[in-house]
């Protein structure tokens, strides 16, 4: 080796420097930094120094082939935005010139630099040092090659609202199988409790229960209602899931669903599910009339049979002897490529805003126990009357952002409740002719036709009051406010407290992630936000997906959505499946870590940190080992081992602390080692 | 070679506790074998011996050294220089040698605290507070003694070396494993390992050689060993809250400490994939402390009460750290 190759290990290294726009430009000098990764950096192997205006563009990356082509690029340096934008562009265009995609690295000028310095001075130097650290770390690349893994065809959903719902018939209509995983006796989720939807009142059931139908007659679709998800090992492409299907105490295949039971059946339970406790079931029940499937469940722990040994109506009064107290949970186990986790929301409980009176104040109501109210199968036949069952509201007073909005409890907007309190305006004043005030604090209309619903409220004649109601109280102060409830509100509009008397209140209420939304994120390997929603992989670019390959999220379970975005969701998700299931084999990203054996002394630290479940221990080899395909590289494990025993792909030591070198090379003036006192 | 045949042997003390050359002696009748195969052409602790014959010898013509301590001194750092010259193989020997071990903790702090510590505090007997002085002027002439650097550097910070073997000390049936190594390849049965490879260690750490049991680990509470009232036999040290180094630190003691019921000080050093070896095991404890809770865990690491003198007992002269910042900035002296 020449003294210089010794320097360069014989690399020829491009290095390209991104304006994006003025984004960069506009504070670091690029040509500048370009010329000199050229010069300064010529003895450690740069022998291109380019700069462009938008490197991300066709010409820009056309630079990069051409140039591996032509000066036989060995390593590429793109100082530009960030890995998490354009690192596979470049990844690409480096392929195309003809080098392995992995021999490309991103320096961050822009996140790292430009958008964070205004001193250009300064801004230079460091994308110089950035750069520095680049090359130095480009050299100890490796090429990678991606891993291949085949794809069952089948697919479980979890969840059978009506994203769930969506999903299953697209993949299914698409003729792969699905497995769609109810914990309720029914499908249908929040969907089928209401009674009109918005913004175009078609009726709920009218449009939702076809969908269900055909969830439960298609050939490619096994419906496993009444159970839940208890184990998911494998990983995308080789999934296996073990779900408890519940005793139900009914023989299905023999069940007719005629209901014989259900009226029969002595034991009454208020039902805080289905009719949010307005309204009373059986203890042997179908949720409602059109539930998908229509076999009914007994619900062991109300069941009179089940309390004292004796009963048994149901099972005297069956024409098919369909009923077996003998039935046991039966726990199986399937073999999935994908899974789509559309798991939906909870309501806010109101009672945890006391000052407003649920629970408390008897005509103040929740917003699903009005759409159950309104819902012609529901506890009044449709009628909106207050607590009493009979007495129709003369006034009403609507909440909007009851536990949205509010720092005590949901700092989000839940989508949805302004178009839903604006439906339940209408609807009161269709159907009862009572005053109607919304109490909001700003009105958000944003899609489709959705505007156009407010000013038909607004033109209804439904009063608006802007303001964050204080309290909702039944004691009466002035004349008029006898035996009402009084909501007491700052209207800022009009910059004045106002008490308005109403004879009954709606709280609409937020949406809220599943209260078991964490558990079953951990179960499925995937991440939620601070508030509990699943957490996507983007939440632009990639929505149904998340950071665990081959586990979709669609509907609500992301985030308060209304039922056209949650189906669109639906599709999204089953889109991304169908992909998956067409391409037969999946190429999984090569950066994963692995246990080196002989280092691994089987301490067990890095046994429990896998946020993706990919590590066990062997008890024979006493060692631990990465599933790599479970693997998604995120270098918890690599951090953690003692023995330094794990090495990541993509981030190794050699790699890092060649980085680190890289950077400060330029930076700090070596010290010298201390001189003799 | 010497007029005898033999190769040419060579041990140094240098910073350091002198327990490396009781190790070596240590091995018993096979220190004979070193006798049989090598002249001992310098070893001050074994026999006599002046620097300036070593300064007469041609380069090379030791074959194999080992150095042990650290280099603290102006002397240290000449005879480290002056054997490396001399010697075809350096062998950093002994944890101060290879990594700094205690007298590496000095680097903690600025000389005038170990000066003060040394010899003004009440374990010293020095009425008249004498502090020794480089040169002194008698009616003879100038005495001078070595001068003391600021911080303490390991024998690779100072000059190339060829092999290392650690331990604080290294085991006798490793130092027996490496003589029967040079002695095969004096024979000509087999080759010098790559240059720059650790002898006297397994691939693995401690943890590997150790028979506790052990669990997925969850940590809720560390405990000083002195303040258990009793330590399970059969469970790992670490799952008892009790901090064990065994995890990050160089197998090949045979897991002495931890078999004896106390936790692994870490004196093997890091093991074959530990660059930082306190930055380490800090990582690896750090991610095993059961709780959520901000003020638990706060309340956890409590129970660490000398990080530094647990996680850098042995290795911080040679960790990425080097040094405590205040002697590295030249303010130490
Ligand atoms: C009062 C109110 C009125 C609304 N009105 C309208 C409207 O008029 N128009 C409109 O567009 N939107 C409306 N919405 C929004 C609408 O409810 C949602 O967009 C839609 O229901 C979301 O569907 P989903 O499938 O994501 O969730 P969900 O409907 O919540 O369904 C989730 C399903 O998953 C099941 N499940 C949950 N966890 C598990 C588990 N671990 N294992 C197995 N199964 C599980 C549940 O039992 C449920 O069946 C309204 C919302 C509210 C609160
Ligand atoms: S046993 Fe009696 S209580 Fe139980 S489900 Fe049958 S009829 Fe109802
Ligand atoms: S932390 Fe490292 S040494 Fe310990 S079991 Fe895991 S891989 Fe092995
Ligand atoms: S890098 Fe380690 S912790 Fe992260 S996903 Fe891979 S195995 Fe799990
Ligand atoms: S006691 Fe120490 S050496 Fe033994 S297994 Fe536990 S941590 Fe490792």
């Amino acid at each position: 080796m020449t003294g210089e190759e010794a320097q360069t290990n014989g690399h020829r290294i491009g290095v390209y420097v991104c304006h994006c726009g003025t984004n960069i430009a506009g504070v670091v000098d690029v040509e500048h930094v370009s010329e000199w990764a050229k010069d300064a950096l010529g003895d450690r192997g740069v022998v291109v120094g380019k700069d462009y205006k938008f490197m991300c563009s066709d010409l820009g990356q056309e630079l990069i082939q051409k140039d591996i082509e032509r000066e036989g690029l060995d390593r590429v340096v793109v100082a530009a935005c960030s890995p998490h934008l354009h690192e596979k562009t470049f990844r690409n265009a480096t392929e195309r010139g003809g080098l392995n995609p992995y021999l490309c690295e991103m320096a961050s000028i822009r996140e790292q630099v430009s958008w964070v310095h205004t001193n250009k001075a300064i801004a230079t130097e460091k994308a110089k040092a950035m750069i520095s650290g680049a090359v130095e770390r480009v050299k100890e690349h490796e090429s990678l090659e991606p891993f291949r893994v085949p794809i069952e065809e089948a697919t479980l959903i979890v969840g059978g609202g009506i994203a769930g719902i969506q999903s299953a018939l697209e993949i299914a209509n698409a003729g792969h199988p699905v497995y769609l995983v109810e914990r309720e006796p029914s499908i249908g989720g929040h969907m089928a409790q209401f009674d009109k939807t918005f913004p175009t009142l078609d009726c709920s059931a009218c449009i939702l229960t076809p969908r269900m139908s055909e969830v439960g007659v298609h050939p490619n679709i096994e419906l496993l209602t009444w159970s839940e998800v208890e184990k998911v090992e494998g990983y995308v492409g080789n999934f296996a899931v073990t779900i408890r299907k519940k005793a139900s105490y009914v023989i299905n295949e023999d069940c007719t669903g005629c209901g014989i039971c259900w009226q029969k059946c002595p034991k009454k339970v208020i039902d805080d599910k289905f009719e949010v406790g307005l309204g009373y079931r059986k203890a042997i029940y179908t949720p409602f009339e059109q539930a998908v499937p229509k076999y009914p469940v007994i619900d062991h722990d109300n069941c009179t049979y089940f309390e004292k040994g004796s009963c048994k109506a149901c099972e005297k009064f069956c024409p098919t002897e369909a009923i077996n107290f003998e039935d046991e949970d039966e726990v199986i186990t399937v073999n999935v490529g994908n899974i789509v986790l559309a798991t939906g929301y909870d309501l806010f409980d109101a009672r945890r805003i006391p000052q407003y009176g649920y629970g408390r104040l008897a005509n103040v109501f929740t917003s699903l126990e009005f759409e159950r109210m309104t819902n012609a199968a529901g506890p009044t036949d449709g009628d909106i009357v207050l607590r009493d069952g009979v007495t129709a509201p003369k006034s009403v007073g609507i909440v909007h952002c009851v536990g949205s909005r509010d720092r005590n409890f949901n700092n989000y907007c839940s989508s949805i409740c302004c178009m839903q309190s604006l439906k339940f305006a209408h609807l009161v004043h269709e159907r009862t002719g009572a005053e109607v005030f919304n109490f909001y604090i700003d009105i958000r209309t944003p899609a489709k036709e959705y505007d156009e619903f407010y000013q038909r409220v607004l033109d209804e004649g439904t009063r608006f009051v802007r303001g964050r109601v204080a309290e909702v109280t039944d004691a009466a102060r002035l004349p008029g406010e006898e035996g009402k409830l009084i909501v007491q509100v700052e209207d800022t509009l009009a910059g004045q407290q106002r008490r308005i008397p109403v004879d009954m209140v709606i709280l609409s209420a937020a949406l809220e992630p599943r209260t078991d939304a964490y558990e079953t994120a951990k179960k499925f390997g995937i991440a939620c936000s601070a508030n509990g929603w699943f957490t996507e992989k983007h939440p632009k670019l990639d929505p149904v997906a998340t950071m665990t390959e081959g586990v979709f999220i669609a509907g609500c379970s992301t985030g308060p959505k209304d039922i056209p975005a949650t189906v669109s969701q639906g599709s999204a998700a089953a889109a991304r499946i169908l992909s998956y299931i067409e391409m037969g084999e999946l190429a999984l990203e090569p950066v994963r870590a692995t246990v080196i054996a002989e280092q691994c002394s089987g301490c067990r630290i890095c046994n429990d940190l896998c946020p993706f479940n990919a590590i066990s221990y062997d008890a024979e080899t006493e060692l631990s080992e990465i599933n790599i395909a479970l693997c998604q590289g995120c270098g918890t494990c690599v951090a953690a081992c003692p023995a330094g025993a794990i090495t990541g792909t993509g981030f190794s030591n050699e790699q890092v602390l060649a980085q680190i070198e890289g950077l400060l090379m330029l930076n700090v003036e070596p010290q010298p080692v201390a001189e003799p006192a | 070679m010497s007029e005898n045949g033999k190769p040419k042997f060579a041990m140094y003390w240098a910073a350091s506790c002198g327990g490396c050359e009781i190790a070596v002696l240590n091995i018993h009748e096979r220190i004979l074998d070193v006798d049989a195969n090598f002249e001992v052409a310098f070893w001050p602790v074994a026999m006599d011996a002046k620097y300036k014959d070593v300064e007469a010898m041609q380069d090379g013509e030791i074959l194999l050294t080992l150095f042990n301590g650290g280099i603290r001194n102006e002397e240290n750092e000449h005879i480290a220089k002056l054997l490396r010259k001399k010697s075809q193989l350096l062998v950093a020997f002994g944890s101060c040698a290879n990594e700094g071990c205690i007298p590496g903790l000095a680097n903690l702090s600025p000389m005038e605290a170990l000066f003060e510590t040394a010899y003004h505090t009440a374990s010293t007997e020095n009425p008249e507070g004498i502090l020794p002085q480089y040169e002194y002027d008698v009616p003879e002439g100038t005495i001078t003694i070595p001068t003391m650097y600021p911080v303490l550097r390991t024998l690779d910070q100072v000059v190339d070396v060829d092999y290392y073997i650690p331990g604080c000390p290294p085991e006798s049936h490793q130092i027996e494993a490496v003589i029967d190594a040079v002695i095969a390849v004096l024979k000509g049965e087999a080759e010098l390992p790559p240059k720059g490879t650790v002898l006297g260690v397994g691939t693995s750490t401690v943890c590997d050689e150790c028979s506790r049991k052990r669990d997925v680990k969850k940590i809720k509470q560390f405990v000083r060993i002195q303040d258990v009232e009793r330590i399970d036999p059969e469970i790992c040290l670490l799952e008892q809250g009790i901090l064990c180094n065994g995890p990050a630190t160089a197998s090949g003691c045979t897991a002495l400490c931890p078999a004896a019921g106390a936790p692994c000080a870490g004196c093997y050093g890091p093991a074959n994939g530990v660059i930082d070896y306190g930055a380490r095991m800090m990582a690896s404890v750090a991610s095993v402390i059961d709780s959520r809770d901000p003020d638990e865990i706060d309340a956890i690491l409590d129970g660490l009460v000398d990080p530094a003198g647990s996680f850098y007992r042995f290795n911080l002269a040679h960790s990425l750290l080097h040094t405590g910042q205040a002697s590295w900035n030249g303010k130490g002296s």
